[in-house]
């Protein structure tokens, strides 16, 4: 990178940061919000919410049919049973992958994504490139991601273009029999619940 | 309304490029913009469907070469100026000068907070019985609405088939609009990939949207 690119890039940030500064100030003088207030926001999402919320719930499903079950048929009503989880809110609909099918979620028109389940999205899930080639080549996008499926597998792409939310339900790795909910949640990845990756493998490193 | 913000099937943007061990935040004014987004919301300043149509409505250039983040603040800014929440002077001076406007639901406070960490509730009752069940052939109209909406263009004039009913929900294309909620019931509907991107798709790939009622036809 150039020098000159190099300061570009620098004094755009400062003036953004400038910008945001300002919008807080005036925010914060017409007491509108106050600023202890938007550290908690931060706070909370840096802390509590993030996607081992979805794993726990994905480490269940694995191990308890009744649950599984309930959790398919309505995802909200499931999670609420579960009290140690973030609260969901409404419209969670739970997507499960078989071998012969495999579910992935998109938003083309902005990023709606499960927070609560799996923490604010990461920057390519809200970036053209998904957006735009998902629906369209999900094949080549998971490609990207180091993702190959048998070519007969259906591939059914969820766009979040309303206020359901879509959690991907991963199908369990071979080689856990007998593992406990808890070790089964460290094999449940982010990218597994949006569909764009597998669980982990038992022993693979992590 | 047809803007850039509504990429579905959209050609050349390049590969998806996740980033290892990604931080939630790439700088801190990042999580003051998230936080303020938020908090504005709940003040009742305005609802997320008014969120989203400020971003949308950004200059073509200024949406495609901005980051997630400075979208949503200079969404936030112009949303903010349009409903005289801040002033002109105010953004140019940094500093309020104008007494505030009233918040429908008051100031937000460290008390408040816990609340926006709880999805809002979008369902409401049925104002009438639903047209469509799970099953039907239904098709995306072929319409255009100058405002927001929530039909990407990817689909509109295609038949696809109805899978699940979720009820009636708030209808953003009122609500963006600061029209009410008008609730529409909301339906899962499911399209071939050939169906919508011709002949030479990949067979083996289905698309679902999220439509509400007023999009959608029998087919």
């Amino acid at each position: 990178m150039s020098e000159h690119h190099h300061d570009h890039d620098h004094s755009e940030l400062s003036e953004t940061e400038l910008r945001v500064r300002a919008l807080e100030t005036i925010l914060t003088e017409k007491g509108y919000v106050e600023p202890a207030a938007l550290d908690a926001i931060i706070q909370a999402y840096e802390t509590r919410i993030g996607p081992h919320n979805g794993a726990r719930v994905v480490a269940k499903a694995w191990t308890n049919p009744a649950f599984k079950q309930a959790l398919l048929e309505d995802g909200t009503q499931a999670v609420g049973t579960l009290g140690h989880v973030s609260r969901v809110g409404d419209h969670l609909v739970v997507v499960e992958n078989t071998p012969d099918r495999h579910n992935m979620v998109v938003c083309t028109l902005c990023s709606c994504y499960p927070w609560e389940m799996l923490g604010l999205p990461p920057v390519w899930y809200k970036a053209a490139p998904y957006r735009s080639r998902a629906v369209k080549d999900p094949r080549g996008v998971l490609a990207d991601f180091g993702v190959t499926l048998p070519k007969e597998t259906e591939i059914r792409v969820w766009d979040s273009t309303a206020e359901t939310r879509f959690l991907v339900l991963p199908m369990r790795p071979d080689g856990t029999e007998g593992w406990s909910e808890a070790q089964l949640a460290e094999l449940v990845t982010r990218d597994s619940m949006i569909g764009t990756g597998f669980p982990k493998r038992p022993g693979a490193p992590s | 309304m047809n803007g850039v913000h509504d990429m579905g099937g959209m050609d050349g943007f390049g590969k998806v490029e996740p980033e290892p061990n990604e931080p939630m935040f790439h700088a801190a004014w990042e999580a003051r913009v998230m936080a303020m987004v938020r908090a504005m919301g709940a003040t009742g300043a305005f609802n997320i469907d008014t969120s989203r149509y400020y971003r949308e409505t950004l200059p073509p250039p200024v949406y495609l070469a901005s980051s997630y983040y400075k979208k949503w603040l200079l969404g936030l800014e112009d949303l903010l100026l349009d409903k005289g929440f801040i002033g002109k002077e105010e953004v140019a001076t940094g500093h309020a000068v104008q007494p505030p406007k009233p918040l429908k639901h008051g100031k937000f406070e460290l008390d408040d907070v816990e609340r926006v960490m709880v999805r809002g509730k979008f369902g409401r009752t049925a104002p009438a019985p639903a047209k469509f069940k799970p099953g039907d052939k239904v098709r995306a109209k072929n319409i255009h609405p100058l405002t927001h909406t929530r039909l990407p263009r990817y689909v509109r004039g295609h038949v696809g088939v109805v899978e699940r009913d979720h009820g009636c929900h708030v209808f953003p294309d009122s609500a963006a609009m600061e029209a009410g909620e008008n609730p529409q019931w909301l339906y899962t509907v499911v399209f071939d990939g050939t169906e919508l991107w011709g002949p030479d798709s990949d067979p083996t790939i289905k698309i679902s949207v999220d439509a509400f009622e007023p999009y959608l036809e029998p087919a």
